[in-house]
């Protein structure tokens, strides 16, 4: 018997999929939102192909997030890191309290149009909860263990990699995906400076007043990010389901 | 055997282990006592090097401890403490397969061993080897620690309080596995503890330590009667020592020569068993007998109480 939540993921799946490969078939839907004359279903690019690229993009800037704020949260939870614990997080704080549209305008005069200031953004939002999860996640091994796997003969690099990082990855994988899911959301102000997304539609929408446009931009993202929230839970199951208590 | 050289630990001006020295032989268990803050754990944590010494120096069979790296010293010495610290995320037999693993043993060496320790520890390899930690009872996880420690057959065992956090059954089992599997392996154990008792039932040598310094370093018998300082008279207890003494010998060690009437007592039983069933029961002589019932001479009060007194 699939559960509730099963049933409604696999429905979710199938109408963002419907949609993208098969736009048009939902036009009646828009119709009564759309202004007279104009087109119900946003019609100035391939659906599918923004969406694999607001994907590429925030898939991107998290891979970047992670490597950064893992490698952080490493640094300075090892005694000769700690003295940049407090630096390290008045960095990934300004990271996530410096709104990401002012980091677009900073970052175009520099870089220019595009990906690029998008993906420097993105970088910079995400950096906060990945960071924060694996210092806790690295903090709360418990002493004994580690005390064991010292005691073991394990040299300082071993325990890290056998024992520290695969207790703290349920923590670090949660931050991942908290990461991932806010900037599915954020990516679509990169389409305000020219990068390929689903911003672009919501964009297309304001600009000519057609609300169809805005809810269709809109309703993908989301379903994009409960899509990406569930398959996160998934494999974050799969690949912690040895330290499952 | 194990050389204990003058170690000395300070941490800034305070001094948690003060000058120690001690002969460790093979093939014994020693038994370091202490109450908590004495500088009991911070000793043994010397010598497998968690704990780098201030000054003094650890040989073990003559080589010293600092002639290789740390983690590589310690892959040679088993290592026990309280709360087992068993790997969460791996299974027993995982966690059984570490320093073998450390060491590059090939898979069905590593596999044969694990199998060989879960027998040993009475944990059945078809339920037991793919089990994880959380799933085992709070003994059964201290035997896969020991298992552990003892996995890459190290010649020397250290153990910090390891039946701390088990209940007085399970700890007076998990007392007479430790003996046998002594005896199995001849290891060398050096144990830590805070229990007195623990001390009097497992030690073939005790050491007391208190505020950093090792007041005595003596088999159990002479802790009793000879203490060093008055503080040892403390931690052994004064009023129960005659009888802590009977504890200390076995029917077998002291019995007569020659048939007597009475009950008939095990020749593993404790003086101080013995007495206690002779009081109960209102007899003045037992026979002492094997496991199968052969009579091995036998046991009078007068006898027994003369082991009691200090010779």
């Amino acid at each position: 018997m699939p559960s509730v939540t099963a049933v409604l993921r696999l429905a979710a799946f199938a109408l963002l999929v419907a949609f993208l490969l098969a736009p048009q078939s939902f036009a009646p839907l828009f119709a009564p939102l759309t202004p007279p004359g104009a087109p119900p279903i946003y019609d100035q690019g391939n659906l599918l192909m923004l969406a694999l690229a607001h994907l590429a993009t925030v898939c991107c800037a998290a891979a970047g997030s992670t490597v950064v704020a893992v490698g952080l949260g490493i640094l300075v939870t090892r005694a000769s890191g700690a003295e940049f614990l407090p630096l390290s997080r008045a960095l990934v704080n300004i990271g996530q309290t410096f709104p990401p549209v002012a980091v677009l305008a900073l970052a175009v005069p520099l870089v220019g149009f595009g990906e690029k200031p998008t993906l420097i953004a993105l970088f910079a939002y995400g950096l906060l909860p990945i960071f924060e999860n694996t210092i806790v996640g690295l903090q709360t091994c418990p002493p004994a263990v580690l005390e064991a796997a010292s005691g073991m003969g394990m040299s300082a690099r071993q325990r890290l990699s056998s024992v520290e990082l695969p207790l703290a990855m349920p923590l670090i994988l949660e931050g991942v995906r908290l990461s991932l899911v806010i900037n599915v959301g954020t990516a679509t102000l990169g389409s305000t400076v020219a990068a390929k997304g689903l911003g672009e539609v919501i964009i297309a929408g304001l600009l000519s007043n057609n609300t169809a446009f805005v809810l269709q931009g809109g309703v993908a993202t989301g379903l994009m990010a409960i899509l990406l929230y569930d398959a996160m839970t998934v494999l974050e199951r799969r690949i912690c389901r040895e330290s499952a208590t | 055997m194990i050389n204990v050289e003058s170690l000395t630990k300070e941490y800034g001006t305070t001094t948690v282990v003060d000058r120690v020295s001690m002969l460790i032989p093979r093939n014994s268990i020693t038994v370091v006592v202490g109450s908590s803050g004495s500088g009991k754990s911070t000793l043994l944590r010397m010598v497998n090097r968690l704990v780098e010494p201030t000054r003094g120096r650890v040989t073990i069979d003559g080589s010293d401890t600092r002639s290789e790296p740390a983690h590589l010293l310690r892959r040679r010495i088993g290592y026990v403490i309280q709360g087992h610290g068993l790997f969460p995320h791996r299974t027993v037999a995982e966690n059984i397969a570490t320093v073998p693993r450390l060491l590059g043993w090939t898979a069905t060496r590593i596999g044969s061993r694990v199998e060989e320790l879960l027998e040993v520890f009475q944990l059945e390899p078809a339920r037991y080897a793919h089990a994880f930690p959380h799933q085992l009872s709070g003994g059964q996880q201290q035997r896969v620690g020991i298992a552990r420690a003892l996995a890459a057959e190290p010649s020397v065992l250290l153990m910090d309080e390891p039946f701390g956090a088990l209940d007085p059954i399970t700890r007076a089992k998990a007392h007479r596995e430790l003996l046998d599997i002594q005896r199995r392996f001849g290891t060398t154990i050096v144990l830590v503890t805070h229990d007195m008792d623990e001390a009097f039932r497992l030690a073939d040598q005790v050491a007391v330590m208190s505020e950093g310094r090792m007041l005595q370093y003596d088999p159990p018998a002479a802790l009793l009667t000879r203490p060093a300082d008055p503080f040892v008279s403390r931690m052994t207890g004064m009023a129960d020592r005659a009888m802590r003494l009977l504890s200390l010998t076995t029917a077998a060690e002291a019995a007569l020569p020659g048939g007597s009437s009475g009950p008939s007592v095990a020749a593993t039983a404790s003086l101080r068993d013995v007495l206690s069933e002779l009081l109960w029961r209102g007899a003045d002589s037992a026979v002492v007998t094997d496991e199968d019932g052969t009579p091995r001479g036998h046991l009078t009060v007068e006898a027994i109480l003369a082991h009691g007194r200090p010779r």
